[in-house]
């Protein structure tokens, strides 16, 4: 397969150079730290969550770049003493730690099967214990996110066997249940599960419970910690489930949120882009393309509009990677369904600024149009992973290129079948009749094989969505009466109703900001 | 856990419970036999649980030396049948390349490629060569004609019989046996065509009848009209 990104790129790096300076002592303190972590620890006990965010968000960024741009943090044993030795602050130190490591530096294998043990230990506390902390939502995020992100790194680390030591292969036999996948969905579920959070927006929806309103936090003294896990979770598991290719059980544990409003999700950057990109990803793989598109188009706007004040964030790299993948899905996503009407002016003028010239090639489903599907597809696709253990016995082979290639294999099948599509809806375009012989001769093929095409066409535009129902995807519809067909073209429905309910608000706001004004 | 043959009317509390076990428990790999068990269950009282075969599907995935390939060609069968739904691509979605490479499976991949582009001629004549593989899982045919209805419902208002014929591989006298009963519950009505024999004028949806989906278009769900009750009080 031809692709012109390469797949493992930004993975590439991490096996080499795992050296680490030498100058490095965990043991050394600088005073800079010593606050820094004194400071943490009172704000988390005060519950003063906006001082907690700053110094997650901003303090930690800026020590991080200037002492530890290329070391770790200090151990977590040299600054325990600060800090009461409490053992909660310890182990999310701990969680920032080795998140710092996984971002700045390359992981080694022991370190690796540490972090899952601190994320076990941290995550038994919160699932088991009375945590009495309120933490910001964006570190709650980040924890959820970088679970997920060590588990699927961990996973193409242990794909690749070939160049493994002896002492490595013997560290994986031993710590085996080291980011098992049982386990790694098992904490995800128990979240979901103890958080009672499905439960908790369902009361929302009748009143009986506020959480969307809050952000998620406790402002009667509680603490938010396991609620919002639990709701994070979710988008968790979606993630996950996507990696694996099970994206209808990945699209059912995002069901307890309303993706088409405002959420928690969309609190935080990052849970926003992660749900809307595996969401729309997912609706892709299930041929629900306007559904796909639909989310695209609103995302992209939207980071479109907010970009720059994000770009001190240390997201922002992130931010615009996600950005570009969501692109290329949006360009796959109206080749194979042109309903470019669904997106907003200036996101479709960004879409063709990009792929423009690979779009209208990619409609020509030659073997060129194929390259570019495989292309686009394997740069935006999420890093799919294997979750099975390797063998030991065999010889040692690579496999963390085989999910890939199997879900890509799969996509390009799908896209093949399609391929005599965009003739017929080139035709159907510029007909409001036309015989069924007559389309033949100009398609160039015999009748029965035109109708086998007719019925992809409809077979292909029509998604069955999770109720079961069908959906047009359509832009060009038609029926077939004896041997003629009749072309529809879909206009773009105006929903008066819609309009009429939101002036209906807007009047009432009107009146009631006059009926305020005392004269 | 090992199952005796129970009775029929245990097996329905057996299949409760099974749904409920994916529903509670859906990454525990205890649960697997029983999947598998609720595999052939599915089979033979001709019900269908997507959810649950994917629970299994993922547990193979996470352990591919548990895997039996009959079920696992059982449950590709199974999601056949529910065409139009894309089962069958959630399902090879994780199923691993090189077991796909097996010969039924094949077959079956190559089944589900003419019924996603319409070559039903193509896939009876293939299905009838592999009569081992279909026949395995019964309401097959049945399931596979359903599915041929579906899609030229939303193609035709009226198509002539031997296209349908082609379609639901039902010719002759079964063909007007069928008919007859599909005129009587289906709503289906029969026309003579222009002297070149039968039309069949199939049951009118927004599909093959667009102005029939306008109306839906132009009404406000009732959730977007709650939204204003406290200003219409």
């Amino acid at each position: 397969m031809a692709t012109t990104y390469d797949y493992e790129e930004a993975h590439a790096t991490y096996d080499e150079g795992r050296h680490q300076d030498l100058g490095y002592d965990p043991n050394f303190v600088p005073d800079s730290v010593k606050s820094f972590v004194v400071h943490l620890y009172r704000h988390i006990r005060e519950k003063n969550v906006y001082e907690i965010h700053q110094m997650y968000e901003i303090s930690f960024q800026t020590l991080s770049d200037r002492h530890f741009k290329d070391t770790p943090w200090p151990s977590v044993d040299a600054v325990a003493h600060y800090v009461d030795n409490d053992q909660v602050f310890c182990l999310l130190y701990r969680e920032m730690w080795f998140r710092h490591l996984y971002a700045r530096l390359s992981p080694t294998l022991k370190q690796r099967i540490d972090s899952w043990d601190n994320y076990c230990s941290l995550f038994q506390v919160v699932l088991h214990r009375v945590v009495n902390m309120q933490l910001p939502n964006q570190w709650l995020w980040d924890m959820v996110d970088e679970f997920v992100y060590q588990f699927q790194s961990f996973c193409q680390y242990r794909a690749k066997m070939k160049n493994k030591t002896e002492q490595e292969i013997a560290l994986l036999r031993q710590y085996d249940q080291a980011w098992n996948v049982y386990g790694v969905l098992n904490y995800l579920q128990a979240f979901v599960e103890k958080s009672n959070i499905i439960q908790i927006l369902e009361q929302e929806k009748e009143g009986l419970e506020q959480f969307t309103a809050t952000d998620g936090y406790d402002y009667s003294g509680g603490s938010n910690v396991l609620k919002v896990l639990g709701y994070f979770s979710m988008v968790g598991l979606l993630r996950v489930h996507c990696l694996l290719g099970d994206y209808q059980t990945g699209l059912k544990c995002l069901l307890p949120i309303d993706i088409s409003q405002q959420g928690v999700y969309t609190s935080v950057i990052g849970s926003h882009i992660a749900t809307v990109y595996h969401y729309g990803f997912a609706n892709l793989m299930l041929r629900r393309y306007v559904e796909a598109i639909r989310e695209f188009n609103k995302m992209l706007l939207y980071i479109y509009k907010t970009k720059q004040f994000h770009q001190k964030s240390p997201q922002y790299e992130q931010i615009l990677k996600k950005n570009e993948q969501m692109y290329a899905l949006l360009a796959i996503c109206l080749s194979l369904c042109p309903q470019v009407k669904l997106v907003d002016e200036t996101v479709n003028s960004q879409l063709r600024e990009k792929y423009g010239e690979k779009m209208a090639r990619m409609q020509r489903y030659d073997d060129e149009a194929f390259v570019i599907y495989d292309e686009l597809f394997s740069y935006a696709c999420p890093k799919f992973i294997t979750p099975s253990a390797p063998s030991f016995e065999e010889p040692l082979v690579n496999y963390n290129q085989d999910a890939y290639r199997l879900q890509l294999k799969l996509f390009l099948y799908e896209v093949k079948q399609q391929q005599l599509l965009s003739g017929v809806r080139t035709f159907l375009k510029v007909y409001s009749t036309i015989s069924l012989g007559k389309l033949a001769n100009y398609m160039e093929v015999d009748e029965p094989t035109l109708r086998t095409i007719l019925l992809t066409y409809k077979h292909k535009t029509h998604a069955v969505d999770s109720d079961g129902k069908i959906i047009s995807n359509a832009d060009v519809d038609f029926y077939i009466d004896d041997d003629m067909i009749h072309v529809v073209e879909s206009k773009p429905v105006k929903r008066y109703g819609d309009y009429f309910l939101r002036q209906i608000v807007k009047l009432e706001g009107v009146i009631n900001d006059m009926d305020r004004i005392k004269l | 856990m090992v199952r005796e043959r129970e009775t029929p009317k245990q097996q329905q509390q057996v299949s409760y419970t099974v749904e409920q076990l994916v529903a509670v428990n859906p990454y525990n790999p205890d649960i697997l036999p029983d999947l598998e068990n609720y595999v052939n269950e599915q089979v033979s009282s001709q019900t269908y649980s997507l959810d649950a075969n994917l629970c299994l599907l993922r547990l193979y995935q996470f352990e591919p030396e548990r895997m039996s390939t009959q079920i696992v060609a059982r449950i590709l069968v199974k999601a056949l049948m529910a065409m139009p739904a894309p089962d069958f691509s959630l399902c090879l979605f994780l199923i691993p390349e090189r077991v796909q490479m097996e010969e039924q499976f094949k077959t079956l991949i190559v089944l589900s490629h003419y019924l996603e582009t319409g070559r039903f001629r193509q896939f009876w004549d293939e299905a009838a060569k592999n009569r081992h593989i279909v026949e395995a899982v019964p309401g097959f045919e049945q399931a596979i004609q359903t599915y041929a209805i579906h899609v030229l419902s939303l193609t035709y208002q009226k198509i002539p019989r031997p296209v349908l014929a082609e379609a639901i591989n039902i010719e002759g006298l079964s063909l007007d046996k069928f008919l007859e009963h599909q005129v009587a519950n289906s709503g289906w009505i029969l026309e003579k065509g222009h002297g070149r024999g039968q039309l069949i004028v199939l049951p009118r949806n927004e599909f093959n009848h667009p102005e029939l989906k306008k109306s839906a278009a132009d009404s406000v769900p009732l959730e977007h009209i709650t939204r204003i009750f406290p200003i219409l009080g």
